[in-house]
């Protein structure tokens, strides 16, 4: 069902280029240690402080963030404006790339990543020629529907003007090219970087609305297989999965939508506001869909927003009976289980719920960062509260994976099962002889099928976890016994 | 259960040529009809990972190509011309004449044939292995049989620390070389003598004539080769260990290596030195890929299905579900074992480990087979280990695929081994590259 | 005497009906005069080594027929190469476009039990599994050893099942012992097809031609095209209901009459479908004859002219640079007969010598009876005479007929032969496709892969460098006849 809407200049909004990085706009953190209730509080009543790690392990920076959801967008090429070694997490790309085609049964091409491969000759001479070659190449080979340039530290620096670059050329083919100010040393949270994508997608690609098309809802995700039909279409919704595996012309009309919901609100804060502020397309605020309760109330919140209130209650209460009788057997299953997350916030929260929900024990859970709001601004958002009203005093800390923290807390805590969500962050774990658990599709969790699917696979895992048995006994973690005596977050300084 | 067979996994016992193809210089006389040795050099070497001819096998191998006029006047004068001439033409240390069909259906006397040439000090052994008798896995225990009872003689005294293997099957076994080398290697680890039998660099026929000296005998296989070793038993008092997980990987290779230490009466210090290098080498590279297994699993697969022998199906099972902590689906056992040791095996599966069990189904019928896993459901795709015949019964059933038994039609295979320490992973880069190769 | 008893569901073998032998060395001219004066006597040998049986060849045609499913009556061990059958059909399928997927093959699989107390319950149960899983729309029932032996009565049991399934169930008695010529499989399996698949026309299509070929590559279509022709490749990849039809074509010819003697007289015997009677198209001679006679038999003259001319002048340049480079280079071919006819005109007009050859049976004559097919006669004439032997797939002869003759290059077809040449360091290569050095095209793709193969022959130097051969000195210092018995 569509309705026309009159188009008004004033609906063309035009913002400035780049994005305020997390730390200023939304009073972000990546240094914590304490309990989900005192955090919760702080954070409310804007009293949330960084603190900051005099000795830290190797972090992640927004370019890799924005790059990875732009290299996904079909039809269009990223042109890293960087030295080679930022292209180092290509070959990833391209393998989350194909993979995800592969699921959604396209066709498998490679992604389309340029770096222009800045040498010590540009970050004198400067490399703005480079960069307008970059983008001819890739418009004579690709033809694609548009191009995103990624900043780098380097580029950043050097204090390339990549604006009117990108406007020249722009103007001569005729196709949006949007910079992506994602300099990784501008911001200690990562979550920068997808902010500064959809950054570059609201400003050069989302068009205004010339109908509406009130049963699609935009959901900003990751590149989870698509459980949200489960949810919507009984609703007679329909979900349009974005940015990953989009193409630039359906970008274009995210702005008809009924609504916009997130798999992760640490994810879509910033392009879930702005479409609502820019194109009037509500933002479902609740948490994500996870566990029982979040489910429900995010599920009453889009039907009150999309006129579905009278069908909804139906809905819950079938999937609820639905799901009973397994949900009960992995909750006997798993009676007695003490498990630890350590995810990004928002998406971390929602496992927890799940967890709780299955019947485990929270002892304790560590984030990548915290953002003391999000940018809709409304506390009913707050994940971490509503994933903590039973558990609020359990061991909660934030880093930005270190692991040697995260090791030495886990030492003391001792779960019997860890849920992890960054690469590289498991092995830490496993070497401790804790079963560690990526669950890598994001949205196996959605809902409430998604519980037990979540618990399924966790149980499997759970059973037998020969490889953390095998490795806790061949392995040696690298740190030294001095260190694992210490406090863990001893390392976290005061306040700053 | 139909008796029909649809894509074969094993042939009959007139494959125990291959084996005999294995044994350094020995030559296999085939007296049966023409395209009987052909065809198993086909299903067996060549159409399973490339295998060749090698040194006499192939079109090399002396046989009578029993025609109408054999059928029906007997076989035995062909016979005797074909012997004389494998003698002066054919380069070799054992000749092993071996009948198919037609010489036994037509009751040719192949045995008092033989006999005389060995009365003449012809080193040439018999072995009935007319096709209808059995499978080349019993093919494979005829032709050890033959050479142990009509040739071998007994010792003068045991060499202490000597020890005869019996193991996978030549050319069934697609990676029987690479296997055969492994264990010979960690068995020399111990500080034992190994008299491996088979394949390259094996000794020939002194090394089975050395077999009566050993102080014991291994058999390291499920079931095939255990009534070698009776034999062996019986003819020179040689006592057996007999050990029925083919050991993949460091948890089963070490098990492997302690039970083989022990019957040897080896110093359990020795012993333990060994194992702990090894498995320090094994789980370092484990480790290096650890990342891998625990974060890249998008669905990787959690479930596996074997579709191979007792050898492969029981050893890889034990692999990867203490190894990799992954789940056993259904596992399909080929290789048709004596009803003897059906159920010792439906034993080893139902305690793979604490916990973990795997329902097994005894057939070697590809179209049984796949009816069975289509109408399996499976929530996320499985990891079928098997043989080419099931590529496209595993893209059916939305899963993985990786060819590890016979026919292998789909990879070249040299001496890559899957036992042992090194063996465990290379078979975990070999799933693992098959499920990324889709991508 | 008709040539086809369709009241007969078995025929004669190759040696009953032809003449065929496996044993002879002498030269190409002799060997065609002794067959053409009724002069050919085969020869035993004493010592042999293993060869290829009928079962082989039945088998792995009819397997090939896409909608078709074999039941091999045999014990286990004859289904042995299903794998090798299984690969070809696959491979074939994937160059023709169509999805692949595995042939429709089972074993009856007998055991001991049923050689006593008789196997026909399994055939049946065998045949209903076929039907279930295959859905085929016929089904061939191939004979072994072991059930010709015990007397197992396949076509009773054929005739009741294809009265109970009511799809054709044909008995095809290709049991290895038969016959010392393994073609007889060919000839067996081409009279299954005839006895039950094709049907009377029921209107003629001139235009279409009927040709008989392995499973290589097509290359026929395009030729075919050119002459206003449409090319019906049988029976490899083709479908029963297409077989069905073959009496209804213009003509029928034939790459090699070794494979289709029997199938294209049978056409032309039972249907009036005019075989086209010519030597192989190898080589240019051969190739301008064989379209000429097609050009008569289907009143394409006029085309077939323009296309040789054409041909040939679009060769011609290439041509003669191979020709250059290959010059004085000698080559050895071992292969089937005609075929191996056929590689040794290619050789010839390639400018290389044929320092001697080894096919593995000979047919004094096909079933047409027509010298116009001689293909033997044809190189002879057409580029003189040279060495041959006939042997079936004797490796020791071959191996000594070549450390006797240096070959430059060795050319081969049948699967475990090539291994012999390279292990001698002889630059070697397997002609797994048969059409490859076909028509004019071929020619030149042929000429490359020699060149190729004699440019750098390190692998194969570094081979015999490195392997032992099997044979005692004593027998590689003798000729290649020392076990050929007396002519019979």
């Amino acid at each position: 069902m569509t309705t026309e809407i009159q188009v008004t200049p004033k609906s063309v909004v035009r913002q400035e280029p780049g994005v305020t990085i997390r730390e200023r706009r939304l009073g972000s953190i990546t240094g914590y240690s304490g309990t989900p209730d005192e955090l919760v509080k702080i954070s409310l009543a804007g009293q949330l402080v960084e603190r900051e790690r005099s000795f830290t392990q190797a972090g992640t920076c927004s370019s890799f963030c924005a790059t990875l959801q732009l290299s996904l967008i079909q039809d269009a090429v990223v042109i890293n404006h960087a030295p080679a070694g930022c292209s180092g997490d290509f070959p990833m790309f391209n393998l989350y790339n194909r993979y995800g085609q592969g699921k959604r049964k396209l066709d498998q091409t490679s992604a389309r990543l340029i770096t222009t491969n800045l040498n010590e000759h540009d970050t004198i001479f400067g490399a703005t020629g480079k960069l307008l070659e970059a983008i001819h190449k890739a418009y004579s080979t690709y033809h694609p529907r548009a191009i995103f340039v990624t900043a780098s530290c380097t580029s950043g620096i050097i204090g390339e003007d990549l604006e009117s670059t990108l406007d020249e050329a722009e103007e001569e083919l005729g196709i949006p090219i949007a910079s992506v100010s994602c300099e990784g040393f501008r911001s200690q949270v990562w979550a920068t970087g997808w902010d500064a994508a959809y950054s570059a997608i609201l400003r050069k690609i989302v068009r205004p609305a010339k109908i509406r098309r009130p049963e699609s809802i935009n959901i900003i995700t990751f590149i989870g297989e698509d459980y949200f039909s489960e949810l919507l279409r009984p609703l007679g919704l329909v979900p349009d999965l974005i940015v990953p595996f989009t193409k630039i012309e359906q970008l274009e009309t995210v702005s008809e939508a009924g609504a916009t919901a997130q798999m992760c609100s640490t994810l879509g804060t910033y392009f879930a506001a702005g479409l609502e502020k820019q194109y009037g397309v509500p933002e479902i605020k609740s948490p994500p869909p996870y566990g029982l309760t979040g489910t429900d109330m995010w599920l009453r919140e889009l039907a009150h927003i999309t006129g579905k209130d009278d069908i909804v209650e139906q809905f819950i209460a079938a999937e609820r009976n639905a799901i009973e009788p397994e949900l009960e057997k992995l909750k006997k299953r798993f009676a007695g289980v003490k498990a630890f997350v350590a995810a990004g916030p928002s998406h971390g929260h929602s496992s927890m719920e799940i967890l709780q929900d299955l019947g485990m024990e929270l002892v304790g859970s560590c984030m990548f960062h915290h953002d003391a709001k999000l940018d809709h601004g409304d506390p009913a958002g707050d994940t971490l509260r509503a994933a903590t009203t039973g558990s609020g005093r359990m061991t909660y800390s934030v880093c930005n994976k270190q692991s040697f923290e995260l090791v030495n807390l886990l030492r003391r805590l001792k779960p019997d099962l860890v849920i992890v969500r960054h690469p590289s962050l498991a092995v830490s774990v496993a070497k401790l002889g804790i079963p560690a658990c990526f669950v890598d599709d994001e949205h196996l969790g959605l809902g409430y099928r998604g519980l037990i699917r979540y618990g399924k696979k966790i149980a499997d895992w759970f059973r037998n976890p020969a490889i953390e048995r095998n490795l806790s006994r061949h392995s040696a973690l690298p740190y030294t016994r001095w260190w694992l005596e210490q406090q863990p977050f001893s390392m976290l300084g005061g306040e700053v | 259960m139909s008796t029909t067979v649809e894509q074969p996994r094993q042939f009959c016992t007139l494959g125990g040529q291959q084996s005999v193809v294995a044994i350094e210089r020995a030559i296999p006389i085939v007296h049966g009809g023409p395209g009987c040795s052909n065809k198993l050099f086909s299903g067996m070497a060549f159409f399973n990972g490339f295998q060749g001819s090698g040194y006499a096998g192939g079109n090399a191998v002396p046989g009578t190509n029993s025609c109408e006029k054999e059928i029906v006047f007997g076989g035995e004068t062909r016979l005797r011309e074909v012997i004389d001439g494998a003698l002066k033409v054919m380069d070799g240390d054992l000749f092993v004449v071996l009948t198919g069909c037609t010489a036994d259906l037509v009751g040719d006397d192949t045995a008092t044939v033989v006999s005389e040439y060995r009365e003449r000090g012809v080193p040439i052994v018999h072995a009935s292995t007319g096709g209808f008798k059995g499978n080349n896995y019993r093919g494979h225990e005829l032709v050890a049989e033959a050479i142990i009872d009509q040739y071998l003689q007994p010792a003068p005294k045991v060499i202490p620390n000597l020890v005869n293997v019996w193991s996978v099957l030549p050319y069934q076994d697609t990676f029987w070389a690479g296997n055969l080398q492994a264990i010979r290697q960690l068995l020399e680890g111990l500080g034992l003598q190994v008299n491996i039998l088979f394949g390259h660099d094996s000794g020939g026929i002194e090394a089975w004539k050395k077999i009566p000296a050993a102080a014991f005998n291994i058999v390291l296989s499920p079931w095939t080769g255990v009534s070698i070793a009776e034999k062996l038993e019986q003819r020179f008092g040689t006592p057996y260990l007999h050990y029925p997980v083919l050991p993949i990987g460091a948890v089963e290779t070490s098990r492997f290596l302690r039970s083989a230490g022990e019957f040897a009466h080896l110093q359990s210090t020795q012993v333990e030195r060994y194992i702990e290098k090894q498995e320090a080498y094994f789980y370092h590279y484990l480790d290096r890929s650890a990342d891998f297994f625990m974060e890249m699993r998008w669905d990787l697969p959690a479930q596996f299905i074997n579709i191979s022998d007792s050898f492969y199906s029981l050893g890889i099972s034990r692999f990867l579900v203490n190894e990799l902590g992954l789940k056993p689906g259904r596992q399909f056992i080929t290789d048709n074992p004596p009803e003897i040791f059906l159920d010792g095996l439906v034993n080893q599966f139902a305690t793979l480990a604490d916990k973990v069990s795997a329902k097994v189904t005894f057939t070697h019928d590809g179209g049984e087979i796949a009816k069975t896993l289509r109408s399996e459901v499976f929530d996320q795709p499985p990891l079928v280990i098997g043989t080419s015949w099931d590529r496209d019964l595993a893209k059916q059933i939305g899963g993985y695929h990786l060819s590890i038994a016979l026919p292998i039609t789909d990879r070249l295979v040299l001496d890559r081994a899957y036992v042992g320490y090194a063996g465990g992973l290379r078979l975990v880069e070999d799933i693992y590259g098959a499920v990324l190769g889709t991508y | 005497m008709a040539l086809v008893n369709l009241a007969n569901s078995n025929i004669q073998t190759r040696e009953q009906r032809l003449g065929s032998i496996i044993a002879y060395e002498g030269t190409a001219a002799d060997l065609g005069q002794r067959s053409r004066e009724g002069r050919l006597h085969d020869r035993t040998r004493s010592f042999t080594q293993v060869s290829s049986c009928a079962s082989d060849c039945s088998i792995c045609l009819l397997s090939l027929i896409q909608d078709a499913a074999v039941v091999n009556h045999a014990p286990l061990g004859c289904a042995a190469d299903f794998s090798m059958f299984n690969l070809t059909n696959r491979y074939g399928q994937f160059k023709r476009g169509i999805t692949p997927a595995n042939a429709h093959l089972v074993s009856s699989n007998l055991t001991e039990t049923d050689t006593i107390f008789g196997g026909i319950a399994k055939l049946e149960q065998a045949v209903r599994d076929a039907r279930e899983r295959f859905n085929p729309k016929a089904i061939f029932v191939t004979a072994s050893c072991a059930s010709a032996i015990t007397g197992e009565d396949i076509d009773a049991a054929s005739d009741a099942l294809e009265i109970e399934l009511g799809i054709p169930v044909v008995a095809v008695h290709c049991e290895g012992f038969r016959s010392k010529v393994w073609t007889t499989g060919f000839d067996v399996a081409y009279h299954a097809i005839l006895r039950k698949i094709v049907k009377p026309p029921q209107t003629k299509h001139p235009e279409i031609v009927n040709i008989i070929t392995f499973w290589g590559d097509d290359v026929f279509t395009e030729l075919f095209s050119r002459l206003g022709l449409v090319a019906n490749l049988i029976v490899p990849f083709a479908n029963i209901e297409r077989i069905s039809r073959l009496s209804e074509s213009g003509a029928t010819v034939q790459m090699c009459s070794t494979l289709g003697t029997y199938l294209a007289a049978g056409l032309e015997s039972l249907y009036g479908v005019p075989e086209v009677k010519a030597p192989p198209p190898y080589g240019l001679a051969g190739t301008d004859a064989w379209l000429r006679a097609l050009g008569r038999v289907t009143h394409k003259e006029t085309e077939v002219e323009e296309l040789i001319a054409s041909e040939h002048e679009a060769i011609a340049p290439e041509l003669a640079e191979l020709r250059k480079e290959l010059k004085d280079l000698t080559g050895y071919v071992a292969a089937g007969s005609v075929h191996g006819h056929s590689l040794a005109s290619v050789l010839r007009e390639l400018g290389l010598n044929v320092a001697g050859s080894c096919f593995w049976h000979h047919d004094p004559k096909f079933d047409n009876q027509d010298p116009a097919a001689d293909s033997l006669q044809h190189v002879v004439k057409t580029y003189g005479d040279f060495p041959v032997s006939i042997c079936n797939k004797q490796s020791y002869e071959v191996v000594n007929q070549l450390r006797r003759f240096k070959p430059d290059v060795f050319i081969v077809r049948h699967p475990g032969m090539a291994v012999w040449g390279g292990k001698l360091g002889i630059p070697t290569f397997l002609v797994e496709d048969e059409h490859f050095g076909l028509a004019y095209r071929g020619l030149l793709r042929f000429g490359h892969k020699i060149a190729d193969a004699v440019n750098n022959p390190s692998f194969y130097q570094h081979l015999a460098k490195h392997t032992r051969l099997p044979y005692t000195d004593w027998w590689l210092r003798q000729g290649s006849t020392a076990f050929l018995g007396a002519e019979e």
